[in-house]
């Protein structure tokens, strides 16, 4: 049981600075995932509270304690790899006891736990092959067998399932999850891809650039992303987006040409005359006839995704994607209108692209 | 892989002919006239050879000085081969550490190999010369510690040291790129395990590099036996008393000093003989042992 304080950490490689202050709470216990796209800082991040990279300012304790300058075994983690990193020339009992034996456990102490925790990932029959005699989710279970065996107090991930194919990545997400809640570590989990983010997190922790933009559950980020670039990196399909202004004495939207997109009276006061980009998620639009909706849209090409369809619109020089598991059916080139509930509408400044609320759901949000 | 083909043969076969002719006069040919040789006795101005069947090799066989001269080679292979390793290896560890300033001693430790055997032996002979230089000093200090002009083991570790010093470029290179080809991820994965720097190097690094380790030792036994001739030439000259008169120089001295072509091309089958038999044994049981990753 250990919790994980991060406080203004930066990272640079020589003048490059790729971290740039992040701070984050990871409490003992919790599953925390760091999401975001390639080379926005998320497993360097990750590799300085293993101890793989040295820490260029700020501090990190693990337990109340500060690391910084502990060796990665002294920091009580342990660490599944993206490539796996198993150990090709020993076997898989000998790769999930290495970290045992070089703790100097007695050899019959260090079997009965390897077999142990092999039998609990289901590799048994698999014990005395060697990795390169396995499949990439028998490797995947090998590497998650040498984290747990060593009951480390943190885990971490690095991108694990990134090398598997997709049936067997969600079949190992479900797995390290419910690892997750049998040993209750506290889990610390890299990736790229939102959804393996949105399904494991307890919290989710989105990073740019070398900033944290948000932190939050998944459905707190899903539901109101603190910017332009957290609403469009979450949710799959991919949020919409269209510059406008917020008109003034109507609770509404002025698009450039002139359409306009209702949206909640206390919101639109708040912010009378911004200019703004405003987030659409696809299936927060439905189809209507033409002229009774927001607006029109030409439609472009459908997408099947069974219980539901993907319907692409032309809107202007923009693409709108509407989600709807109505499916009703639409010619190419047909004029449909759009609609939009107010509420579903989400705000971004057109400047800076932070997210813009009400103020009494800024309030609220503040006391919670 | 991409197959590239010609249409025309006489292309390809005009293309490949440079090459081949090469190989046959510097090696074919030489080789199947030693061996012709070796069944014959070829008289030493030339002209008339007899055909005497297996007594140039029973007599080289019976030959003490060839037994002595076949165990100074084997003295000298496996002295240059360890010294040569053992050192390649620990300078690419340093090397593959990244420590300060690692880029410039790179390139400067590949160079030895670029340097021709003769001028490596003519180097060392000044500096281990008894009568000049550093080595004057510590013999006037420690009288007769350094002789190789009269002490036989001198020579021989005067003519070992000079062999693996050029040696050691070579499988420097080796040895860094195959410790370079293991993955970072794995070191990680030990230093999360918490095994320190000397441990993940025996229990990850040394039994990943197997393989680049075995072929280094083959070619290194192969060079020593083959390619010391330049050395041998320079610095001593086989003496004294014969204590560095290794196989390859011995082949020399028979053939173009004593003119017994025969007895000289019959000791080169046999040296070559010698060279692919240790080759297959070590192919044959050595590499059992290795990991192939």
């Amino acid at each position: 049981m250990a919790h994980i304080t991060i406080q203004n950490v930066r990272k640079s490689y020589a003048k490059t600075e790729v971290v740039h202050g992040v701070s984050l709470e990871v409490q003992s216990g919790e599953f925390v995932v760091i999401l975001g796209p390639s080379g926005c800082g998320k497993s360097t991040l990750l590799r300085m509270i293993a101890g793989l990279e040295s820490i260029t300012g700020g501090e990190i304790s693990i337990a109340g304690k500060v690391v910084n300058d502990l060796e990665p075994h002294e920091r009580g983690c342990a660490m599944v790899f993206q490539n796996y990193a198993l150990y090709p020339h020993m076997t898989v009992g000998d790769n999930i006891g290495y970290g045992l034996k070089v703790a100097g456990l007695p050899r019959a102490e260090r079997m009965a736990k390897v077999a142990a925790v092999a039998a609990s990932v289901g590799l048994t029959e698999f014990i005395d092959r060697r990795p390169g005699q396995l499949s990439g989710g028998q490797r995947q279970r090998v590497a998650m067998a040498r984290a747990i065996v060593r009951e480390p107090a943190v885990f971490l991930f690095d991108e694990p399932l990134s090398n598997l194919d997709a049936k067997l990545r969600v079949q190992m997400r479900h797995e390290i999850r419910r690892i997750h809640n049998q040993i209750a570590a506290t889990s610390v989990f890299v990736t790229h891809d939102q959804a393996e983010g949105m399904t494991l997190a307890d919290r989710l922790v989105v990073m740019n650039k070398g900033v944290i933009e948000q932190v939050g559950t998944p459905e707190e980020i899903y539901h109101a992303p603190a910017s332009v670039y957290v609403g469009g990196f979450i949710g799959s399909p991919a949020m919409n987006f269209m510059g406008g202004m917020v008109a003034p004495k109507q609770a509404c939207i002025a698009l450039e040409n002139g359409n306009r997109i209702a949206i909640p009276p206390a919101l639109a006061a708040a912010h009378v005359g911004r200019l703004v980009q405003i987030g659409l998620r696809p299936e927060a639009l439905s189809l209507v006839p033409a002229g009774t909706g927001a607006f029109d849209a030409t439609f472009d090409f459908v997408e099947e995704l069974g219980p539901a369809r993907l319907y692409h619109f032309r809107f202007e020089d923009l693409t709108i994607a509407v989600l709807s598991a109505e499916k009703p059916p639409v010619q190419v080139g047909q004029t449909m209108g759009l609609k939009i509930a107010p509420e579903a509408v989400h705000l971004f400044a057109a400047d800076t692209g932070k997210r813009l609320d009400a103020p009494a759901l800024v309030q609220e949000k503040a006391l919670a | 892989m991409r197959r590239a083909y010609f249409k025309n043969n006489w292309v390809a076969a005009l293309m490949v002919a440079p090459q081949l002719l090469i190989i046959f006069i510097f090696f074919y040919w030489p080789t199947s006239q030693a061996l012709y040789w070796a069944f014959t006795l070829e008289q030493p101005w030339g002209g008339g050879n007899t055909w005497v069947g297996f007594d140039n090799f029973s007599a080289i066989l019976t030959d003490d000085l060839y037994w002595y001269s076949v165990q100074v080679s084997v003295i000298y292979a496996i002295g240059s081969t360890v010294l040569a390793v053992g050192m390649a290896l620990i300078l690419a560890v340093f090397v593959d550490r990244q420590l300060r300033g690692f880029k410039a001693y790179k390139i400067g430790m590949i160079w030895p190999y670029a340097i021709a055997a003769p001028a490596v032996g003519l180097a060392f002979r000044f500096i281990f010369n008894p009568g000049a230089g550093i080595m004057l000093y510590i013999n006037q200090v420690f009288p007769g510690l350094w002789d190789p002009i009269s002490n036989g083991n001198h020579a021989m570790a005067m003519v070992v040291i000079a062999g693996a010093w050029k040696q050691v470029a070579y499988n420097f290179i080796f040895f860094l790129a195959g410790l370079q080809s293991i993955p970072r991820s794995l070191l990680e994965a030990g230093a999360m395990d918490g095994a320190r720097v000397l441990r993940r190097m025996r229990d990850i690094q040394l039994p990943l590099l197997t393989p680049t380790f075995f072929f280094v030792l083959v070619i290194n036994i192969t060079d020593s036996f083959t390619d010391s001739f330049g050395i041998v030439d320079t610095m001593t000259g086989g003496g004294p008393a014969r204590a560095t008169n290794l196989m390859v120089f011995k082949i020399f001295n028979d053939g173009f000093q004593g003119l017994d072509y025969s007895g000289a091309a019959a000791q080169s089958i046999i040296l070559t003989i010698l060279v692919v038999s240790l080759t297959f044994v070590q192919f044959r049981y050595i590499e059992r042992k290795v990991h192939y990753t």
